[in-house]
């Protein structure tokens, strides 16, 4: 098996319980493996949740901690993918003072050749969203920083695969 | 919760009825067919203490003297009888009391259903009086767990609690039930759940797995079994006789494993792990194939795991997906519970009685029994041996008796000295090693099969962890034999002391209190060994007792367990002195 350490994207559909987060981060945290982003969020499903953690680690590692995961009694099915297996994002919003932006063409610029959206906009300041890979957000910060920022907040990788997931067959069973 | 997510036993006449959360309780633990329990009172779980006087007629309440005994008792009275043992305890502290013994049940997939009281909810999470927030404290040490605030979700969460507590790979089960909710109104009705949407206890069985493990063994010249305690968990101990008879395998066991077949077995080879026999550690590393069977590959049976088997193709008889690859790469997995697997391996294997390779076994148990055996159960010095006080207790039972045994040298001694002759005989903490569990343990046992005979066997350490049950043992005079193999050290941490630390002695010497006085404050006839030829009168004695009874050996301060891994060391590596 590949023993090189690389992100893995596990995705993880559950039933909408109290606790669950507890029990999954626990996981993680008992084999001393830092979570580099966590999101929770309802899924295609009704009452179904899915988890998108993004880990770095190997793939032995991460074969075991799905093993681990899936024991959980309220976890129906989890997977892990490679960066390849999925089309992820993320999202970041930026303050900035609205003078920054009004009186620099730079910084218009900026914003629009990343394809960034003006989301509010005041006499202070303006907030700025953008989505995309960690890498393009990595660079709006670092371009943006020059001119000051007053917030910078960022989500966690959300990720979609390209193969199917067959949850709804597998929950579709339990009924039979 | 959503319903939608259980499936529910239909039942017929299924009549809903007003009553409150804690009457639910009660009605919920006897339609699980739950007739015992121990727990200890306090403010946050009194309605439920109310209620039980008014049941007093079918539900046994046992009072222990600490919650620790209560889940440890659970644990003996689940352990013998296949059911699920239940615990109760109030909030705050007793709640945390109870978390060593849910560790323990975690880690032997021991099937126990605890519930705690908890302030009303009005008040969760204020740090209100006597308030912890056991559902956070016990999630890693859980298979399951759930807070209640509302009465009406007392029989479903019952359900689904047994339910998982019992099914698949078992293990503990926390309710935590808010003070409200106990005194809360509502129309009751009681379903059994038969499954849970997100949760798969059986993995299906793959028929090719099957016929890939039968074909390795077919092919071994060197095959050996190593079996857990899943052929017991499983009740699949006719089927793994069947097995290993058809296919002559010789079979060794995890101490979690011992009895699911009996000792004088032809093919039961003897113990494997850090104390465990020479042979079967040994050949480990000079088999072809390695099965094994409803077994977790500790890491205190493994040893080095660099080393462990490298040479064997290994097929892992496992109903948990988890344990699989998880500590040795395995080349055949065979996914279910192994009573079904080992019976539908069954007409794939050829008849085979691999002689030559088994006499090998015996003749490293020959280089065993001179070298450490003899001297354990026929010794020449002064001192007595544990190992003679087992061999004592198998006599004056038959070896017949269900040992009950805490953790130390006398835990490795009675594991390999006693003879297993039912299965469900070898009570002990495994996976956790919990120093305290035997006393409690044993009382749980001995509810759970009070035609068996049970001795409790414990070192004068871990006696003083849970002495105070003493007291749950007078009061409910339920006879249990407490056998205390006194070497006035915590021995085993004074042997590793001894091996590993240059003697240096470090807190393990044990100044004792009078232990046959103690046991007589609490009215239970007692006794102190001190001379081999007081033994078998002294253990006689015991036995023959009606009632409960202590007996007290004083053993040979020094001795030391052999053989033995040193801890990292390979399974090749196992010293004999
Ligand atoms: C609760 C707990 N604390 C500490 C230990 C570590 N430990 C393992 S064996 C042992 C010594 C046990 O001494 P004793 O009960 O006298 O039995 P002996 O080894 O002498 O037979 C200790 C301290 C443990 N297993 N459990």
């Amino acid at each position: 098996m590949n023993n090189e350490i690389k992100p893995f994207t596990v995705s993880v559909y559950t039933e909408n319980s109290i606790g669950l987060l507890n029990r999954i981060s626990a996981i993680f945290q008992r084999r001393h493996i830092n979570i580099e982003s966590i999101n929770t969020s309802v899924s295609e499903i009704p009452g179904v949740s899915r988890f998108t953690i993004l880990v770095e680690v190997t793939e032995e590692q991460i074969k075991k901690i799905i093993g681990q995961i899936e024991k959980q009694v309220e976890v129906i099915k989890a997977y892990y993918h490679t960066d390849e297996q999925t089309i992820y994002q993320e999202s970041c919003m930026i303050k900035i003072k609205s003078s920054v932006l009004l009186e620099n063409q730079k910084v218009q610029n900026l914003i629009k050749d990343n394809g960034a959206r003006i989301v509010t906009a005041n006499k202070e300041f303006f907030v700025i969203e953008k989505s995309g890979r960690k890498s393009e957000i990595d660079q709006l910060y670092r371009d943006l920083s020059h001119y000051g920022i007053m917030q910078f907040v960022r989500s966690g990788r959300i990720a979609i695969t390209k193969d199917e997931m067959k949850i709804t067959e597998m929950l579709s069973a339990f009924y039979q | 919760m959503h319903t939608q997510t259980l499936k529910k036993e239909k039942s017929e006449s299924v009549k809903s009825e007003r009553i409150t959360g804690s009457e639910a309780i009660i009605r919920c633990l006897l339609a699980e067919g739950v007739n015992t329990l121990y727990g200890y009172p306090g403010g946050a779980i009194m309605p439920v203490y109310d209620e039980l006087y008014k049941y007093q007629d079918k539900i046994h309440h046992v009072l222990t003297r600490h919650e620790q005994g209560a889940v440890h008792a659970a644990q003996g009275f689940a352990r013998i009888s296949g059911k699920v043992g239940v615990a109760m305890a109030t909030s705050g502290p007793g709640a945390t009391n109870l978390v060593t013994g849910i560790a323990d049940a975690q880690i032997d997939s021991t099937p126990v259903v605890c519930i705690t009281g908890q302030v009303a909810s009005h008040l969760l999470g204020s740090d209100a009086f006597q308030e912890t927030d056991i559902v956070g404290i016990s999630t890693p040490v859980t298979k399951w767990n759930h807070q209640i605030t509302k009465a009406s979700e007392i029989p479903e969460v019952f359900a689904k609690a047994f339910y998982i507590a019992k099914s698949g790979r078992p293990g503990p089960v926390l309710i935590d039930i808010t003070k409200d909710a106990q005194f809360e109104e509502f129309d009751f009705e009681y379903q059994k759940c038969t499954g849970v949407r997100s949760y798969k206890p059986y993995p299906k069985v793959d028929e090719k797995s099957l016929k890939e493990a039968a074909e390795l063994i077919n092919k071994a010249k060197k095959p050996m079994v190593v079996w857990g305690q899943g052929v017991i968990l499983g009740k699949a101990e006719e089927e793994f006789k069947a097995f290993i008879e058809k296919a002559g395998l010789p079979s060794a066991w995890t101490i979690l494993g011992a009895s699911a077949i009996p000792n004088s077995h032809p093919l039961n080879v003897g113990m494997v792990g850090m104390h465990g026999n020479y042979a079967p550690n040994l050949l480990t590393n000079q088999c072809d194939v390695l099965i094994a069977i409803g077994m977790r590959f500790d890491d205190r049976v493994t040893g080095n795991l660099q080393t462990y088997a490298k040479q064997a193709k290994i097929i892992h008889f496992e109903i948990d997906p988890a344990e699989v690859n998880k500590n040795v790469m395995v080349d055949t997995p065979v996914l279910g519970d192994v009573k079904v697997t080992l019976s539908e391996i069954m007409p794939m294997l050829n008849e085979n009685s691999h002689d030559g390779w088994r006499a090998e076994f015996q003749r490293l148990y020959d280089i065993e029994f001179k070298k450490i055996i003899e001297h354990d159960l026929y010794p020449t010095k002064d001192g007595l041996t544990m190992g003679e006080v087992l061999k004592e207790v198998n006599l004056q039972t038959r070896g017949m008796a269900a040992i009950v045994s805490d953790v130390g040298q006398h835990q490795m001694i009675a594991c390999r000295y006693a003879n297993f002759n039912v299965s469900k005989s070898n009570i002990t903490s495994g996976g956790l090693g919990t120093m305290g569990f035997a006393l409690p343990a044993a009382i749980g046992a001995k509810m759970g099969a009070p035609e068996r005979e049970v001795v409790a066997i414990i070192g004068d350490g871990g006696y003083q962890m849970t002495i105070q049950e003493l007291g749950t043992i007078f009061q409910t005079k339920v006879p249990v034999k407490i056998l205390v193999l006194n070497n006035e050290f915590l021995g085993m941490v004074r042997q590793w002391q001894q091996l590993f630390f240059d003697k240096r002695y470090a807190s393990t010497e044990m100044i004792n209190p009078d232990f046959v006085t103690i046991a007589k404050g609490y009215h239970i006839p007692a006794q102190k060994v001190t001379k081999r030829e007081d033994l078998t009168a002294a253990v006689k004695e015991m036995i023959e007792c009606e009632g409960p009874y202590f007996l007290e050996v004083a053993v040979e301060k020094e001795d030391n367990v052999f053989p033995m891994i040193p801890s990292g060391a390979s399974v090749s590596d196992i010293r004999l002195e």
